[in-house]
């Protein structure tokens, strides 16, 4: 005889351990791609040559398999719902969150850390600065003085505006507060860090995040620091 | 020691609620948190008010009734439950906020009273075996690694206050889910059905308007038994790894 046993598997999406997890890997998505585009942002220190011919071969990547920027479409559709998973785990989680605790205490005592504290705010930043971005160096819509096909001259004079440098140094310093609690917090979402008794890997995991969202933040804002403090021209 | 309380009394589920100040005089050190509020409502009593009602029942630190919010932090200034907590941790003149869990899934009583059997609900979702398979084996019939029976120990701790719901920012009851979890799972005994158990609280925990966890551990800090984060990542990997049992 059949006994009632446990439900199967509902889908992952509708529990709150299940959409945490696609929380996770969307991010570690978006994470690695950022180490490569952090990367790839240096070689502006090597001159207009430099980077402008890495950018164009991005867009030759896996000829004459692919066609003329076929891999990058690929990527961006990568990004793009890397993105939108991301975004809208986070507003889903974050609705049931606020409603779990309808009343306060008297006492506010903020005892996690500031970067824990600012994950909500801090991708909320991290969205408006993606759209910004792609308006100024994809598109070039927000960048008057630019010209497709010239990254170098593009980053420039983009920094060369007032607003520009500072918008950057903005995002990137919420960038590594993001990071900083994100990957550890990936980590233990998807159950890397359960290891009972063994507080050396949580450790390893904490000094890693630390480690990403240092050279991360220090990669990207090198660029407009340069091009701000006139290194760059 | 002469004190000043604020204490959250809000008379049934649907009344409204509020602060109000007391004012009580000789309280010695010796006393535990219970017990200073033992001397308010005796006085209470005397002057024919109601007394604050409150949850209450080893005040050894082992059941897990006694949850309040005192000053902001569940169960007080100490890692201890609210009946373990003395007032020498107070000094003269102090002015002490106290109010009940605050969770959607714990519904206020009365007073600091709320209603926790949304944690009853979950154990009940998971916290057996589904098919009856005869009686208790002898206690050293399936061996158990020393290992896991600590662990299990360890985690089997856990005394069910909610401090780490009342203290999580997001009302979430991952540590205490967890708890459980870790402490059937690792168990050669719990082993056959780990997988739909974890499944089946999981949904209990959800179902009930807990939040999510965000990673924020504020939980583990409260918790009066020590249970650790690393738990919460155990919950999680138990659940995702998936299989049918
Ligand atoms: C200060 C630091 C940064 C600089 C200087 C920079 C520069 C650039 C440049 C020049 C491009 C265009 C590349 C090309 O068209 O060949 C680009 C694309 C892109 N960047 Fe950044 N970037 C920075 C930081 C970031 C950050 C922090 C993110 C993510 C949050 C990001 C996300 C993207 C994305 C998604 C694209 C691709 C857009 C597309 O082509 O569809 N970037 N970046
Ligand atoms: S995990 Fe700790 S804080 Fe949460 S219910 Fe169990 S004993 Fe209480
Ligand atoms: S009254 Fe039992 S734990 Fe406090």
């Amino acid at each position: 005889m059949a006994l009632t046993t446990h439900p199967p598997r509902a889908p992952l999406w509708r529990s709150t351990v299940g959409k945490k997890a696609a929380m996770a890997v969307s991010g570690l998505v978006l994470l690695a791609y950022l180490v490569a585009h952090m990367l790839g942002n240096l070689k502006i220190f090597f001159g207009a040559g430099e980077l402008n011919g890495y950018a164009a071969w991005l867009r030759t990547i896996g000829r004459p398999f692919l066609g003329h920027e076929w891999f990058l479409w690929m990527a961006r559709t990568v990004l793009l719902a890397a993105v939108l998973v991301h975004g809208t785990a986070a507003y889903q989680l974050s609705r049931r969150d606020l409603a779990a605790r309808p009343t306060g205490y008297r006492h506010t005592r903020a005892r996690a850390s500031y970067a824990t504290r600012t994950m909500r705010w801090g991708g909320v930043i991290l969205g408006l600065f993606i759209v910004w971005h792609i308006l100024d160096l994809t598109t070039l819509t927000v960048n008057s003085r630019a010209e497709q096909g010239h990254p170098y001259q593009n980053v420039v004079a983009s920094f060369h505006t007032w607003y520009s440098g500072w918008i950057y140094c903005l995002a990137m310093l919420a960038l590594g507060l993001h990071i900083r609690h994100g990957f550890w917090s990936a980590a233990q979402t998807l159950g890397l860090n359960s290891q009972h008794g063994n507080p050396r890997r949580d450790r390893v995991l904490k000094l890693a995040a630390n480690a990403l969202a240092l050279l991360l933040t220090a990669g990207f804002l090198s660029v407009p620091i340069a091009v701000m403090t006139g290194a760059v021209k | 020691m002469n004190l000043t309380l604020r204490i959250w009394r809000q008379s049934g589920p649907d009344q409204p609620g509020g602060l109000t100040a007391y004012q009580v005089t000789g309280i010695s050190e010796e006393m535990s948190f219970l017990e200073m509020l033992d001397t308010l409502n005796e006085e209470l009593i005397l002057r024919g008010d109601q007394p604050v009602a409150f949850d209450h029942d080893c005040r050894e630190g082992i059941c897990g009734a006694c949850g309040m919010v005192i000053n902001g932090q569940a169960h007080g200034p100490e890692r201890t439950t609210t009946c373990q907590l003395h007032m020498r941790h107070f000094s003269d003149g102090d002015t002490i906020d106290v109010e009940p869990w605050r969770s959607a899934a714990f519904p206020v009583v009365k007073d600091l009273v709320v209603d926790r059997s949304a944690f009853d609900r979950i154990i009940g979702s998971g916290g057996y075996i589904t098919a009856p398979t005869g009686s208790a084996p002898d206690a050293h019939a399936v061996p158990v690694p020393k290992e896991a029976a600590d662990l299990a120990f360890e985690h089997a701790e856990c005394i069910g206050c909610g401090a780490c719901v009342a203290a999580c920012p997001n009302g979430s009851a991952m540590l205490f889910t967890a708890a459980k979890v870790v402490h059937l799972n690792v168990l050669p005994q719990g082993a056959p059905e780990r997988r739909g158990r974890v499944r089946s609280m999981v949904a209990a925990m959800d179902a009930e308007g807990f939040g999510g966890c965000t990673n924020t551990g504020e939980c583990a800090t409260a918790c009066p038994k020590g249970i650790g984060l690393n738990a919460i990542g155990t919950l999680n990997r138990e659940f995702l790894r998936g299989g049918r049992r």
